[in-house]
């Protein structure tokens, strides 16, 4: 087989496989539902058409000479859309490193590691950039309907995009291996994954909350940030005049992203291979971490129960930052509150829900952890326990955790207003149990490694139902804040969302004991 | 003591389980406390539904099981605090040093710590697991895992134990440390339930080795009594085996 040729086929076998996955994660391997997934992305594509319709449509005429402030605006999409990009494109590197499947087969085989590992930074790339394009597309076609073809440039810019975020990732992921070795690249790698993917909204809104005392985005826009930002012919803006329809601009963005891609492949590509033998050689070395001797203690089954969920997940740093990472989000709606304390009430309005949503997330997946990630079922449900017990003492395990993060904001909160304070802690009381109910209804046999992808190896539908659910609970508690009887209502829709999922919830489950 | 006169451990009447087709179909099995019986049968015979219906991991579809005269069904908790179940795969939880999982058993099985301490102490001793006593499972290779799997399967000082293909991935040292625990256990009075492929390990320590094809129980006895049941004295299990499971798959 000539090299190209070898090339070409490992491309043709890798794109293969990465349809396969793609069609197994949409239809939980249920072939048979690829009708469903079909309906389910065309709701899902009309739904993004009419976001995007109510939300670019009066873009649609800007010039192809726009002002500075249109160009910070874009350019601060673009941003935020880049730092989504490069904390999935973290993700998908990382996973080459670490995840075996067929690596011990490619490795073992005369074809070089360079093309290997060249074909599987070429597929990132592609599912990154499919991916933006699911995302981008519906804005991108208004648009280029409403305002003429010259938006369809915007497609260049989305690929452009997602090669940089990949060839950023690449670098990002080396350098951490080559810094702190392979043993902790992981947990760092998708810390940061998280931390990227968040940074720009958050950073925003904390600018923004100094500088006009306000959460709003909007100040991007503010007189200030457009009287110090480059002048209009510079490099920065290309990739924003670019996705304004600018083709010159395209073709600097994608010459500089191509040639970033070319460079990190020639560099990298080559070193994959030492990296995933590091990285083999850590999930196979005898891991000593010594624990000191304690004698047995005495407790009650609901506390052996309890202090084995809570020592589990104090010893696994990368789910505890997982779990923990959404609490990040909370971070400008405190410094709002810190910022415009004992002035403005609004801020109340905005830190409860915020609290509220981020507790139910919490729970949901403290509550998935503990009832569907339990790593030794046959042990637990053997035990001379009644399956009431053990589920109420994971219950416990979920509520105490949530309690122990929490306490402290509220108690905080509680200085400066014991109404919202109240308001927080009965929302986070019924959100955080609504997420265990939903689990709970539809909990099932995984691993606790299988948590990032809890989504697909849970049902949907409880990752829908907990989602909404946290909204919901959340847009009651920001009502009651205000102190309108409206939250009634909103209450009353949040308890029929539960209803609902009860409804359709597995009514048949020998996720634990069965007798 | 003759074998009616011995106390029955466990007791299955009518067992039986579908899923897509019949898994164990209304099956009677009587075994006797302090022996050594060995669940033997051609893959989908029906072997690990029945232990785990025995041990509370699925809910039989009709009939009665009975734990030293316990109706497990009816009073599952007090059936399984004299039972421990030691499945194929030691599933652990990696994050927890062997004594840590010992201190989680006992804990579950509200044993009291001063004597499950210097239980797990012996075990893990026994076991050969003292190197690594205080080290997280995570890295373990199979044959530790299962160690400790079985280690904990023994520190609530069960009556009867349930294991399912225990010394499968086994090195031989492993297997031989696993076999002499189980044997020890049953001379002390302990039950021992077994299932295995490996049919000189069922020759080699079984009182009496069950036969399952088809989710029945196709010939049960002694080595000695199977081998009658064929008319072959001196024939292997495996050729015993053989001609036993030929016969009802002609007949279905």
């Amino acid at each position: 087989m000539s090299r190209s040729h070898t090339l070409v086929w490992l491309a043709g076998h890798e794109f293969r496989l990465g349809w396969r996955d793609w069609v197994a994660m949409m239809t939980v391997g249920h072939r048979r539902r690829m009708g469903t997934v079909a309906i389910a992305l065309i709701v899902f594509i009309g739904f993004m058409y009419l976001l995007a319709y109510s939300m670019v449509r009066r873009y649609a005429l800007a010039g192809v000479e726009p002002d500075r402030a249109t160009l910070i605006v874009a350019t601060g999409v673009i941003l935020l859309s880049l730092s989504t990009l490069v904390s999935q494109a973290i993700e998908s590197v990382t996973r080459v490193f670490y995840s075996r499947s067929d690596l011990d087969l490619i490795l073992t085989s005369p074809v070089s590691p360079r093309k290997l590992f060249s074909v599987r930074i070429t597929r990132i790339v592609v599912e990154v950039t499919l991916f933006a394009m699911l995302l981008a597309t519906p804005f991108i076609d208004v648009l280029a309907i409403l305002g003429g073809t010259r938006w369809l440039i915007a497609y260049g810019v989305v690929a452009a995009m997602a090669t940089v975020a990949v060839a950023l990732a690449v670098v990002l992921t080396a350098v951490l291996f080559r810094t702190i070795g392979a043993r902790h690249t992981r947990l760092i790698a998708q810390i940061m994954a998280a931390i990227i993917g968040a940074a720009f909204v958050i950073g925003l809104q904390i600018v923004a909350i100094f500088a006009y005392g306000s959460l709003s985005i909007s100040s991007l826009q503010s007189e200030w940030l457009i009287a110090h930002v480059p002048a209009l012919g510079s490099p920065i803006w290309w990739p924003a005049r670019a996705v304004l329809g600018d083709p010159v601009a395209l073709i600097q963005v994608s010459a500089i992203s191509l040639a970033l891609f070319v460079a990190v492949i020639l560099i990298f590509a080559a070193r994959f291979g030492d990296y995933v033998l590091a990285a083999a050689g850590v999930s196979q070395a005898m891991v000593s971490r010594r624990s000191r001797w304690k004698k047995f203690r005495r407790r009650s089954v609901n506390g052996v129960l309890r202090h084995k969920e809570w020592m589990l997940l104090a010893r696994d740093p990368w789910l505890m930052s997982q779990t923990l990472m959404q609490l990040l989000y909370l971070v400008p709606p405190a410094i709002f509150l810190w910022h415009s304390f004992h002035s403005r009430s609004d801020a109340y309005v905005l830190l409860v829900p915020m609290m509220v949503m981020a507790a139910g997330h919490l729970g949901g997946n403290l509550a998935w952890l503990s009832i569907s990630g339990e790593d030794a079922p046959d042990l637990i449900a053997t035990a001379p326990i009644s399956p009431q017990r053990i589920i109420w003492s994971k219950i416990q395990a979920v509520m105490g955790t949530v309690a122990f993060i929490f306490a402290p904001l509220i108690a905080a909160l509680a200085l400066a207003s014991v109404k919202a304070a109240l308001v927080a802690v009965g929302g986070i009381l019924v959100t955080v149990t609504s997420a265990i109910l939903i689990q709970l209804w539809f909990r099932t046999r995984a691993r606790r490694s299988q948590f990032r992808h809890r989504q697909v190896t849970s049902s949907r539908i409880a990752s829908f139902a907990e989602a909404i659910s946290s909204i919901s609970w959340a847009a009651v508690s920001a009502l009651a804040v205000v102190g309108t009887w409206f939250t009634l209502f909103v209450a009353l829709f949040a308890i029929s969302i539960l209803g609902g999922v009860w409804l359709i919830s597995p009514s048949n489950n020998e996720a634990y004991a069965v007798r | 003591m003759s074998q009616t006169d011995r106390p029955i451990a466990l007791e299955a009447r009518g067992l039986t389980k579908h899923f897509d087709r019949p898994a164990v179909d209304a099956l009677d099995l009587t075994i006797f406390g302090g022996e050594f019986y060995a669940l033997v049968g051609p893959n989908g015979a029906g072997k690990t539904t029945t232990l785990r219906m025995v041990v509370g991991l699925l809910r039989p579809d009709a009939g009665t099981i009975t734990i030293e005269g316990l109706d497990a069904l009816s009073d599952p908790v007090a059936a399984k605090q004299i039972t421990a179940w030691l499945s194929d795969e030691p599933i652990l939880y990696d994050r927890l040093t062997p004594y840590e999982y010992l201190e989680f058993v006992a804990g579950l099985w509200r044993i009291d710590p001063e004597i499950t301490e210097a239980r797990a102490h012996d075990l893990i001793g026994w076991l050969g697991l003292e190197a690594h006593a205080h080290e997280r499972c995570e890295g373990f290779s199979r044959g530790m895992k299962q160690k400790v799997a079985l280690a904990g399967a023994l520190v609530h000082d069960p009556k009867l134990i349930i294991l399912d293909e225990p010394l499968s991935g086994l090195d031989a040292g492993s297997a031989r440390l696993v076999k002499d625990v189980l044997r020890e256990r049953v001379q002390s009075g302990g039950t021992v339930i077994m299932t295995t492929h490996v049919l000189e390990i069922a020759e080699r320590m079984a009182d009496r080795i069950g036969i399952l094809a088809q989710g029945r129980l196709i010939a049960e006895g002694t080595l000695d009594e199977l081998h009658r049941r064929t008319g072959k004295a001196t024939s292997s299990l495996e050729d015993t085996f053989l001609m036993l499971v030929a016969e009802p798959a002609a007949t279905a």
